[in-house]
């Protein structure tokens, strides 16, 4: 199994002090688990390759509960492997995916799912990256409007000034044009 | 007794730093030049008496000192010596130890670089890199000593075997480099608040650090994702996993700040986000840490539980982030805003870079805490997993990427976006065709992947036509063509470069999630199967004895059209201790993409299940992040941006004006 990457120089110390000492921990204590490596086991797999695509995207949005962070499809914990068999008899009594999830939300309730269904508790984290955007948009535009309001009101010059402007630039000209 | 001497070193550096906090910044003050001289000479001390004290940690993993207790809980006396020495770091509190001992690093660069900045602003800037010493070192002097000592033991527990790899024993060092490095950023953010005025002088200071930090960040995090390549078995690069988005986040800020760095060097505008960016970059970074070392990402409960160290960094994070917020919302409205621009141009490019990097920052930073956040209020428990950051984040990567080309040609002030798409014709036309060859090659779908691939094209097609048109390529004869090459800043090289990067890792991520191969299989021996034209036959399993583990290697002969192709030996390994079995992926790495080959169980009977996976163009994705490091380190080699170089030599008013 992949257990939970914490790549930060982290190490596993006992397991009060390592996150990923800790889920070894967890797995091992449960007898979980003996190897890390991909899930999909040959004899799980459907005959029929279009449904078994479907089983595996399908096992991409359920999480394995007794791992960290982990999707059934990546975790070889036999709870991960139990998920993965439902699915896939749901799959075969003819469910849509819409069902089979419901289904084993369910079951193992709105932590299982790796997509976070959008409703009162998960609006906020839905609409925070759109309203963020539109905010900042909105706030540079506005500036940016100050900004040409600026740049607008710097520009004109009284004719004194555009009349030494010339002079300044005058003698290039003619140094140019000789 | 090195221990204790160690130990010693580490009370004297908190003594040393909690000095260096106080007296210089009295010293900028009241203009007592006296105090303000104390800084470096201290930021030198600090750094001396860190060293010492790594340096008696490392002995003791080395000599495998048992009757220290990070020694103990985490080395043994078989393990290859290479990872007695990573294991230094491979755990909480030796790991904090190389976070100070990287920041007195920083500190010491100011102290013997910054002889060309005003006294004031050197001896703020390393005030407040002690004063986040000062928390750091109490935190492991008082909660998290390397230096603890128990009644001796015969034989260590060993590190975690999968730790045990040379890319990942060097994965921390880079990642905290690169957290640690936007302190000085910070510092000098906070420095420009407290002092009340910035200038571009500032903003050439902070640049080069931030963009070493920067490239220290970008090697770690494709080093930790290059790791979980090979090591976890399945050919997972990215997980959306909250550890690596913590070190994402600062990556994203970090590379926002660059850019609005460059504007406030070049044209004195953007003070005073740039400076709010620095505290947020760092700020991420402290998050960071906090999420890795408190444990609360195992669950809100298991926090609880033992909350010791937990709340500790905690109350660091509130006072150096809140104070850091708290001392900007107060005084960055002080601040001089400078350098107008209209919306098309380069600054306008710049910050719609910088809007939505922070966007996308933000993002991840949501989707990482809004679990914890919703069930330490409402018990709730959700799950936000790599669907979420998928639909969320890519969004906000495409106009970013679209745009990327189109920046660096236009002007300052005011730019024309007609004429810098004129000459990015040649990328287009070649995203294109990028495109149009992945549809006709990949006509099954997905249907998005060529629009993709066609993005990444022009990411990488665009730094081209942008030198092509800096150098005039096509209008201009050859010798005139070669000076211009020549004449170009390598600041510039290193931004094209950099960026085509980017666009060379988005290419390997999109051909790799889209077209990956995969297959399962039962084998015996003798028998073959085939993935993505290759033929793989098995010619069965034999033991192996490895330094600190045994393990069982399978031989697979590849074949491709027929003709050899070289040999595949996946294998597991299982260790002693601790009792840890791994897998070892055998990969054959070529032009199309990598074979990667892993083996699973044994079945009753003596056949083996083996997972096969074709992973296309799947190294583009580290060697873009090569790129864009090397990028940065091409810019950091700049004679105008070379550290402490403020100095800059009176040229000819013709050449300044070019």
């Amino acid at each position: 199994m992949r257990h939970a990457p914490t790549r930060l120089a982290a190490t596993p110390g006992p397991a009060r002090r390592g996150l990923r000492r800790a889920a070894w921990l967890l797995v091992v204590l449960l007898g979980l688990v003996a190897t890390p490596a991909a899930a999909v086991e040959p004899d799980e797999m459907l005959a029929d390759p279009a449904l078994e695509a479907r089983a595996r995207t399908l096992s991409q949005e359920l999480r394995c509960l007794v791992c960290q962070n982990q999707s059934i499809d990546d975790s070889n914990a036999a709870l991960a492997k139990d998920l993965r068999l439902i699915v896939r008899e749901r799959l075969r009594a003819g469910d849509s995916d819409a069902a089979v999830l419901a289904f084993v939300e369910a079951r193992y309730g709105e932590f299982v799912l790796l997509r976070p269904k959008l409703n009162a508790h998960t609006l906020l984290l839905w609409l925070t990256p759109l309203l963020l955007l539109l905010a900042t948009l909105f706030f540079v535009l506005r500036r940016s409007r100050h900004g040409a309001a600026a740049i607008a009101a710097l520009a004109p010059l009284s004719p004194a000034e555009q009349q030494r402007l010339d002079e300044l630039v005058k003698p290039k000209r003619t140094q140019r044009g000789a | 007794m090195i221990i204790e001497l160690g130990h010693f070193a580490l009370i004297l550096a908190l003594t040393v730093a909690l000095l260096q906090m106080v007296l210089p910044a009295w010293g900028a003050r009241v203009g007592d030049a006296r105090l303000m001289a104390v800084a470096p000479p201290a930021a030198l001390a600090q750094l001396s008496l860190l060293t010492f004290a790594f340096l008696s940690l490392t002995h003791a993993f080395l000599t495998s000192d048992f009757s220290v207790e990070a020694v103990w809980a985490n080395s043994h006396t078989a393990k290859p010596l290479i990872y007695k020495f990573s294991g230094v770091w491979g755990n909480h509190e030796g790991s904090m130890l190389l976070w100070v001992l990287i920041l007195a690093l920083f500190g010491a660069a100011v102290a013997l670089f910054g002889g060309n900045l005003p006294d004031t602003l050197r001896a703020n800037v390393l005030a407040v890199q002690a004063a986040i010493a000062v928390c750091f070192l109490v935190f492991i002097v008082f909660a998290s000593s390397p230096f603890a000592r128990i009644p001796p033991q015969v034989e260590g527990r060993g590190l975690n075997p999968i730790l045990q790899d040379p890319a990942l024993a060097f994965h921390p060092p880079f990642l905290y480099g690169g957290y640690v490095g936007l302190s000085m950023a910070f510092s000098f953010a906070i420095a420009a608040l407290l002092e009340g005025r910035t200038d571009a002088a500032w903003a050439r200071w902070v640049r080069p650090w931030t963009l070493a930090a920067w490239m220290l960040l970008t090697l770690g995090i494709a080093m930790g994702s290059w790791w979980a390549y090979y090591e976890l078995g399945w050919g997972g690069w990215w997980f959306w996993d909250p550890v690596e988005n913590a070190s994402f986040m600062p990556w994203l800020a970090a590379t926002a700040l660059l850019h609005s760095a460059l504007v406030m060097e070049k044209r004195e505008a953007l003070k005073v986000w740039t400076i709010l960016l620095a505290i947020l970059a760092f700020s991420l970074s402290l998050i960071g840490t906090f999420l890795v070392r408190s444990g609360i990402l195992t669950s809100v409960h298991a926090f609880a539980v033992d909350p010791r160290r937990g709340v500790f960094i905690l109350a660091i994070l509130t006072l150096q982030i809140g104070g850091a917020l708290a001392l900007y919302a107060w005084r960055a409205p002080q601040l001089k805003q400078g350098g107008l621009f209209a919306p098309i141009s380069r600054e306008g490019s710049l910050v719609l870079n910088n809007i939505l990097l922070t966007v996308a920052c933000a993002t991840v930073f949501i989707g990482t805490l809004y679990p914890l956040a919703l069930e330490a209020i409402t018990g709730a428990k959700i799950s936000v997993g790599p669907p979420y950051f998928n639909l969320t984040f890519a969004p906000l990567m495409v106009p970013l990427l679209l745009a990327m080309p189109l920046g660096p040609l236009l002007a300052w002030k005011r730019g024309d976006l007609v004429g810098a798409t004129e000459r990015l014709a040649a990328a287009a036309a070649l995203a294109l065709l990028a495109g149009s060859i992945t549809l006709a090659l990949k006509w099954r779908g997905p249907w998005l992947a060529p629009f993709a691939i066609a993005l990444g094209a022009w990411v990488i097609a665009g730094p081209l036509c942008e030198w092509a048109a800096r150098v005039k390529l096509f209008a201009a004869d050859r010798a005139e063509v070669r000076r211009r090459a020549l004449g170009l800043p390598r600041s510039a090289y290193g931004g094209m470069l950099a960026h085509a990067g980017v666009g060379l890792t988005v290419i390997g991520i999109v051909a790799t999630s889209a077209w990956r191969a995969e297959h399962v299989v039962v084998l015996r021996q003798g028998e073959g199967t085939e993935i993505a034209g290759y033929g793989l036959s098995f010619r069965g399993v034999a033991p192996r004895q490895g330094p600190n583990y045994q393990e069982v290697v399978g031989l697979f002969v590849v074949t491709r059209n027929g003709q050899p192709h070289g040999e595949l030996t996946p294998s597991k390994r299982s260790f002693d201790t601790p009792q840890q079995t791994t897998t070892e992926a055998a990969i054959q790495v070529g032009w199309r993409g990598d074979l990667y080959v892993v083996l699973g169980d044994e079945q009753p009977g003596g056949a083996w299940v083996v997972r096969l996976y074709f992973n296309p163009l799947v190294r583009l994705i580290w060697l873009g992040a090569v790129l864009m490091a090397l990028g940065g380190l091409l810019s950091l080699s700049d004679r105008r941006l070379r550290i402490g170089v403020p100095r800059r030599a009176r040229r000819p008013l013709a050449q300044a004006a070019e």
